[in-house]
């Protein structure tokens, strides 16, 4: 099994634009208001997100990070304001969501779930030459699943589809990742192993994102941190971001939020306030 | 003994040109419903493809009352109803998540009722029952033509989209986030399935032509689990089923659409009880597992 963890070197091999290093995208959220129906679940955010920049993207449950990667992602529509994108064409963003809804019945193996990363090479009809399938297998080695190519996808625990999906977004090649708590339910040795993994991304000048919980996971592995409850509480450096006096205004934002009044720019779905006051200290 | 096998399965089709013609019809059905009617199952459409189905009996029989019993009036008919109710139940999952199995129920009651009501204005019962039931051992050249044009048809779109319909299966978010191809492949897959139903209700009639893009697709999957195996056993089913249907049709003098249907359901139950995969034999006879 050791013989399989991926070592940074090992990753950064798997992508051939990995050589001159990748150009990451750069994100720019110009006053942009998304919501849910008519609800706004984030407000007003202006925010850069640097090409190649490592962002953790945290906050309190409902504070809205889910909707802030799907509107970057272009699946929701800004209320007011806009997304720009540089560096990253529509289909060019690799995005792995919270809940994925992947039909894990559907009659299919790993190596053609996880082959459908190369879709930028291969588009509805190419064939997958002998180069794409030498990337797919070095993928699924990078991510501790090397020769599952057979198995399939019914098959497979909660984290060994997690790190398949981790397999996906490396052939996905592109220059903005955008995760949504890839950690969830996923044991301590894994989540190391795909930690190593969003380094490589970052060694290759790839712009990341990741929603988390786990903020001493931030502290230690993500230079940028962006906080949020419904607007940017703060966004810069981690281990200033992550003050304490920071968590509790966002803490209290949120809980404000959610007994406001609703007036036409406040209204939100009614957050679970009680559960909010009850995660104290370091958890969001 | 060989005269006899000779007379049981060969002899009706050396001997008549109809049964021949009903052969060729129903082989080019199975060629294009069965890998349509894999998908419609593998998406949890089945139901949809019934509601479909129903859904061109009113388009039918408009066509019908325009022109009689004309194979383009019809088929045209067939093809815009059936569209409409596509798109319908498509807007319907996407709206209205929860009503979606009772609204597509109600669609196709009403659909049913109208058609049947439209025809017996001004056919007789013997039309009603063309149209009910179809005619496979009546095909003629315009039908057969009709048919096989449809099976081409639908088995090269199906090559050309097959990535897209999978992933649009499996992953739809996925697909969009990387290609156009999401709507083609959803509006695309659809059509078939009408075209496919229309093709088949001219044979099997509207109400048994769903049953050939479901039964085999259904049986399939007790005794495959690939996709591509699937689809391959699934097209096995329903020849062997029209072979075998038409034969029963024919020594026992019983109305070939429903001998062919039931035929399939017979392959159905079978594969139900003793297939390979996740079957009764396997739920209640479990193998030794593996050690350790
Ligand atoms: N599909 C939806 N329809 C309506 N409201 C939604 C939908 N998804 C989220 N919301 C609401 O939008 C707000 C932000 O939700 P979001 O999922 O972005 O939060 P989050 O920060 O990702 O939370 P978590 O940490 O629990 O994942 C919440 O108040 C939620 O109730
Ligand atoms: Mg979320």
């Amino acid at each position: 099994m050791n013989a399989q963890r991926p070592s940074a070197a090992r990753v950064s091999s798997v992508a051939p634009t990995a050589a001159p290093p990748t150009q990451g995208a750069e994100v720019a959220l110009c006053n942009l208001t998304l919501g849910h129906d008519r609800h706004p679940a984030v407000h007003h955010v202006e925010a850069r997100l640097e090409p190649g920049s490592l962002t953790a993207l945290v906050g309190p449950n409902g504070s809205g990070k889910s909707t802030l990667l799907r509107g970057i992602m272009g699946e929701l529509r800004p209320m007011t304001g806009q997304v720009v994108l540089q560096g990253a064409a529509r289909g060019r963003i690799a995005y792995l969501p919270q809940l994925s809804r992947i039909d894990r019945s559907f009659p299919l193996t790993v190596s053609e779930l996880v082959a459908s990363g190369l879709w930028h090479l291969t588009g509805i009809f190419g064939g997958l030459r002998a180069d794409g399938r030498a990337r797919l297998s070095e993928a699924l080695a990078a991510v501790g699943m090397a020769g599952s190519e057979a198995r399939s996808i019914a098959a497979l625990s909660g984290g060994q589809m997690q790190r398949i999906l981790f397999a996906r977004v490396l052939l996905q090649d592109a220059p903005l990742i955008l995760l949504d708590e890839p950690f969830a339910a996923i044991d301590e040795r894994t989540t190391d192993d795909l930690l190593d993994l969003i380094d490589a991304w970052h060694a290759e000048g790839r712009t990341v994102v990741a929603v988390l919980h786990d903020l001493d996971m931030v502290r230690a592995r993500f230079p940028n941190a962006m906080l949020l409850a419904r607007e940017i509480v703060a966004h810069g450096p981690s281990g200033a971001v992550l003050s304490e006096a920071n968590l509790a205004r966002a803490r209290a934002r949120l809980a404000a939020a959610a007994q406001a009044t609703p007036d036409v720019c406040e209204i939100g779905e009614a957050a679970p306030a009680p559960a909010l006051r009850a995660v104290g200290g370091e958890g969001l | 003994m060989g005269a006899l096998l000779h007379e049981l399965f060969l002899q009706p089709f050396a001997e008549f040109g109809f049964m021949r013609r009903a052969l060729v019809g129903v082989t080019a059905i199975a060629l294009g419903s069965v890998p349509v009617g894999v998908f419609l199952m593998l998406r949890r459409m089945s139901l949809t493809g019934d509601a479909m189905a129903h859904a061109i009996l009113p388009g039918a029989a408009v066509g019908f009352l325009v022109a009689g019993l004309s194979l383009p009036a019809m088929t045209i008919g067939g093809l815009v109803a059936g569209m409409m109710v596509a798109v319908a139940a498509g807007f319907v999952a996407r709206s209205t998540l929860l009503l979606e199995d009772a609204s597509l129920a109600a669609f196709y009651l009403i659909s049913l009722a109208l058609g049947v009501l439209i025809v017996s204005l001004r056919g007789s019962n013997v039309d009603l029952m063309h149209v009910l039931f179809g005619t496979v051992l009546a095909l003629d050249n315009a039908a057969l033509l009709l048919l096989a044009s449809i099976s081409t048809i639908t088995l090269l779109a199906l090559a050309f989209l097959y990535r897209a319909m999978v992933m649009e299966c499996v992953d739809p978010a996925f697909l969009g986030s990387v290609s156009r191809s999401s709507a083609v492949a959803h509006y695309g897959f659809l059509l078939l399935a009408v075209l496919n139903l229309v093709g088949g209700f001219h044979a099997l009639g509207t109400l048994m032509a769903v049953g050939m893009m479901i039964l085999p697709a259904a049986a399939a999957r007790f005794w495959a689990t690939r996709l591509h195996t699937i689809i391959a056993v699934a097209i096995g089913i329903a020849l062997a089923s029209g072979y075998g249907g038409l034969l029963l049709s024919y020594h026992f003098d019983l109305p070939s659409g429903p001998a062919i249907i039931l035929t399939t359901g017979l392959a159905y139950l079978a594969s139900m009880v003793v297939g390979r995969v996740s079957s009764l034999r396997a739920h209640l006879f479990p193998p030794r597992h593996l050690a350790a």
